[in-house]
């Protein structure tokens, strides 16, 4: 399945200025693979040493962290939007 | 009602207030959480207030005794009417594009202002501030995002209220930010009925902010990952700018004139509401609306209000 993925500005640089590409997977471990293979450069930010993903990156379908839908096995919904976004602190809420 | 020795002890015993006609499915109630009654205005009376005391029990604040904070507002409001009111000197660094009120607002308790960057956000404040920090050890820092207190205000104080309040509760639902709402009412709330779920609430990272920062700038506050806040959730998720102004409108249906992250709050479980069979959830409304009035947010066009929402700071 083919979706459309959104990168952050950090990534861009590895992915030839391009801020949406599309990727094959039927899991988002196998999107971000899929990423990690048409743009190698990006595989440093997007994974951490163990094969996971970093720490400092959130993915996101459908605007809900795939961390608690079920991580990198999390089955990708036809025609989710993926968005790839660094991990930062909302302020004060 | 007796009379108080201080404003502070006003500080937490919020009211809770049942505004299940927003609800978009029957069996679910929602009822929310008005923590804008705080004397301070927000939820952060709690954590400010458990900051400075922790400090004052450790020695490490005296008459004349500086405090710095970062914070896009709330905390800095918090913090400086608990030192005024204590005789602490507050010097706050703020993004220079947070509203005008809450600029003021500090100026009314007499904080020292000192602007960072609006395009670096909460997380250019936080930077500037531990050089500040670094360069004046004397001064006290009571860094919300990594203090233990501030989880432990939640969970000595809004768990426990919203568990007295409302047992039957099957969700909570707020804001990021820090972590320390969600890490303390969570923490509590799971001890009493794991069954209960923790709902994170988090704007979108904005583009112009994005353009500033890398992955190395990512940031997750220690108060989250010190509390093993990726096992604590149980979901998190995005609320875009039109659907937080949408739902703050919409709180006005029900007679609460509330801040924009609790329009985020509120989008947040009734986009859940609809999947849920039946659940009593319970959302944070971190403060009232009065420091948002000059973003036009409840009267002006929609589209122009949610392009001004998406450089300005809500949270």
């Amino acid at each position: 399945m083919s979706v459309s993925v959104r990168l952050p500005t950090i990534l861009r640089t590895h992915a030839g200025g391009l801020s949406e590409i599309s990727a094959e997977g039927g899991t988002i471990g196998e999107v971000v693979e899929d990423v990690v293979r048409q743009f190698p450069g990006t595989s440093s930010h997007l994974k951490a040493p163990d094969g996971g993903l970093h720490r400092f990156v959130n993915v996101y379908m459908n605007d809900e962290d795939v961390r608690y839908l079920g991580g990198l096995e999390t089955p990708v919904d036809a025609g989710a939007q993926i968005s790839i976004v660094p991990a930062v602190a909302g302020g004060s809420v | 009602m007796p009379a108080y020795d201080s404003i502070l002890d006003l500080i937490g015993n919020t009211p809770l207030v049942d505004i299940s006609s927003l609800s978009p499915n029957p069996s679910v109630r929602i009822l929310a959480k008005l923590e804008g009654q705080n004397p301070g205005g927000s939820v952060k009376d709690r954590a400010a207030k458990a900051m400075i005391e922790e400090a004052e029990k450790e020695g490490r604040l005296g008459p004349g005794s500086v405090v710095l904070e970062s914070s896009s507002g709330n905390t800095g409001i918090a913090l400086a009417m608990i030192c005024r009111v204590r005789g602490y000197h507050l010097t706050v660094v703020l993004p220079e594009n947070v509203s005008q009120e809450r600029r003021q607002m500090l100026e009314v308790w007499g904080a020292e202002i000192v602007s960072s960057p609006g395009a670096e956000g909460s997380n250019g404040a936080l930077r500037a501030a531990q050089a500040l920090a670094a360069e004046h050890p004397e001064w006290f820092f009571p860094y919300q995002y990594g203090n233990p207190a501030n989880p432990k205000a939640h969970y000595e104080g809004t768990g426990p209220e919203i568990w007295r309040d409302c047992p039957e509760v099957t969700h909570f639902v707020a804001g990021l930010g820090t972590a320390g709402t969600l890490m303390g009412v969570g923490r509590f709330l799971k001890e009493r009925n794991p069954a209960v779920q923790l709902w994170a609430v988090e704007p979108p990272s904005g583009e112009t902010v994005d353009g500033l920062r890398n992955l190395d700038d990512g940031f997750v506050p220690p108060v989250f990952t010190d509390n093993e806040g990726d096992e604590l959730l149980d979901r998190k998720m995005i609320v875009r700018a039109r659907e937080s102004i949408e739902w703050t409108r919409r709180l006005t249906d029900v007679g609460i004139f509330a801040g924009i992250s609790a329009g985020s709050a509120v989008a947040a479980a009734v986009k859940g509401a609809y999947k849920l069979d039946e659940g009593v959830m319970v959302v944070l409304v971190a403060d009232s609306g009065w420091k948002y009035l000059s973003t036009g947010a409840w009267t002006d066009d929609l589209d122009e209000v949610v392009e001004r929402a998406n450089r300005l700071i809500y949270f």
